[in-house]
């Protein structure tokens, strides 16, 4: 099952060179770039690794695109996100974020279903991906 | 859908350099350099050489012809003062108004930039620069100091591989330009050949004649808002013969030094004449005593 999560996850996987458009849109802006990867897909773990620091003062997109390519060579089989922070104020948060690059095989979530106190039912959603440790959830 | 994109755009049969000369910007850029900078006429040869080679490659594309961008990490050499950096930050303009750089900015760094202090430090500080001078110019000052040969554990080698790669793989993201003094420079790269391969252009910027320097010492002055008057130019002239028989010539920087020091005098001068009317013209006018007071002169009189 294709994660949709940020922007554009409707939309086919973005190509390099559209990501370097997307990342130079948020340098003409002055916002900090970050990287980001987990294997771990479900859609409340919001706390990502982070790929180094996030990027201040780049003037070209060129530069953040040589991160993400060293990033994809270590953890190519993992969910890698870019996300762009507005530090001005009045703003002081996230303005874009985006799944750049996403494991070959998404196998998608299983519904969980508890019984609970009388005739009550939880659900969770479990990402089949974690039954696995860390690490080896998606190779 | 992809034959009719490429077909689209008809090649031309025959194309009007001059106009194309004419539209891209080329020769104000050119003009200016050959305004602003005075003497240094190999750089503007070669600076030419390359405007004229980007602009040739830009109309073969027209053509379809392969037009490749030329690798144009570049060395300066020269002695002290001879305008290394100032072409630097010149080159980075230059560059973007012909189209070769994207963003066209400067990003300077000497080796306390590029080496870290422990193992493991270079390799992000060098990436770190290098990713700030992405679609710029990186303009590497001192570059013989990354090389320590009577240490061979030093980390700077580290940041020359890096930086090596970095300069083979992302060519047309970033010129990388080496400055330093000539001796130092060709022992650098003979200890590194991989350096003198990839760097494509070796420019030696020449010492100044003293007509250059006087020329230069102008228009420091006029930058300034200052003007010399005639008798402190005839002064200067003579100053600049002196001072280059003197050790510790640096050229434009000497000369620079001298001017500081002349307008140092001549604020003093202007303090102790306590003039009631202090005209516009006093105020930015050097004269001849403000330079004929320097210590080269004096030692001239020593001598004699």
């Amino acid at each position: 099952m294709r994660i949709t999560q940020g922007c554009f996850s409707f939309l086919p996987d973005l190509t390099d060179d559209q990501i370097l458009t997307q990342i130079q849109y948020c340098l003409d802006n002055g916002w900090a770039v970050n990287l980001e990867f987990t294997d771990d897909p479900h859609p409340r773990n919001t706390y990502w690794e982070m790929w180094g620091l996030p990027m201040f003062d780049l003037h070209d997109a060129k530069g953040v695109l040589m991160e993400l390519n060293a990033c994809r060579k270590v953890y190519g089989d993992r969910y890698i996100r870019l996300s762009a922070f507005d530090s001005s104020h009045g703003w002081e948060s996230v303005r874009i974020s985006f799944i750049v690059n996403r494991p070959k095989n998404e196998d998608g979530f299983r519904l969980e279903r508890t019984e609970a106190h009388g005739r009550v039912q939880r659900y969770a959603t479990r990402a089949y991906a974690t039954d696995r440790p860390e690490g080896k959830r998606y190779t | 859908m992809n034959e009719l994109r490429d077909a689209a755009p008809a090649r031309p049969a025959t194309i009007n350099l001059a106009e194309e000369y004419a539209g891209s910007g080329v020769g104000d850029v050119l003009r200016q350099l050959d305004d602003e900078l005075i003497g240094l006429a190999p750089v503007k040869q070669r600076i030419r050489e390359i405007a004229a080679l980007l602009l040739v490659d830009r109309v073969r594309s027209k053509f379809g012809l392969a037009a490749q961008a030329p690798t144009l990490h570049m060395s300066f050499t020269g002695n002290p003062g001879t305008g290394k950096t100032t072409v630097a930050t010149r080159m980075a303009e230059i560059l973007h108004r012909l189209g070769y750089i994207r963003r066209g900015h400067l990003v300077a760094v000497t080796r306390d930039d590029l080496v870290g202090q422990y193992i493991g430090h270079t390799a992000p500080k060098t990436k770190e620069v290098l990713k700030k001078a992405m679609g710029g110019v990186l303009f590497i000052d001192e570059a013989y100091y990354l090389y320590r040969q009577d240490n061979e554990r030093d980390y700077g080698q580290e940041s020359i591989e890096i930086l090596l790669q970095v300069m083979e793989n992302n060519r047309d993201d970033l010129v990388v330009i080496l400055a330093g003094y000539a001796d130092k420079m060709d022992r650098f790269f003979h200890s590194n050949p991989g350096f003198r391969s990839r760097v494509a252009h070796h420019i030696d910027f020449p010492d100044y004649t003293d007509a250059d320097l006087l020329a230069i010492a102008e228009k420091m002055l006029a930058s300034l808002n200052y003007r010399a008057s005639d008798e402190a130019k005839q002064a200067l002239a003579e100053y600049i013969l002196l001072r280059r028989t003197q050790p510790l010539f640096a050229n434009a920087r000497s000369i620079r030094n001298a001017l500081d020091r002349a307008r140092l005098r001549q604020a003093n001068r202007l303090l102790a004449a306590q003039d009631p009317e202090l005209t516009l013209d006093a105020l930015t006018t050097i004269q001849s005593a403000d330079i004929r007071q320097s210590r080269v002169f004096q030692q001239k009189e020593n001598g004699a």
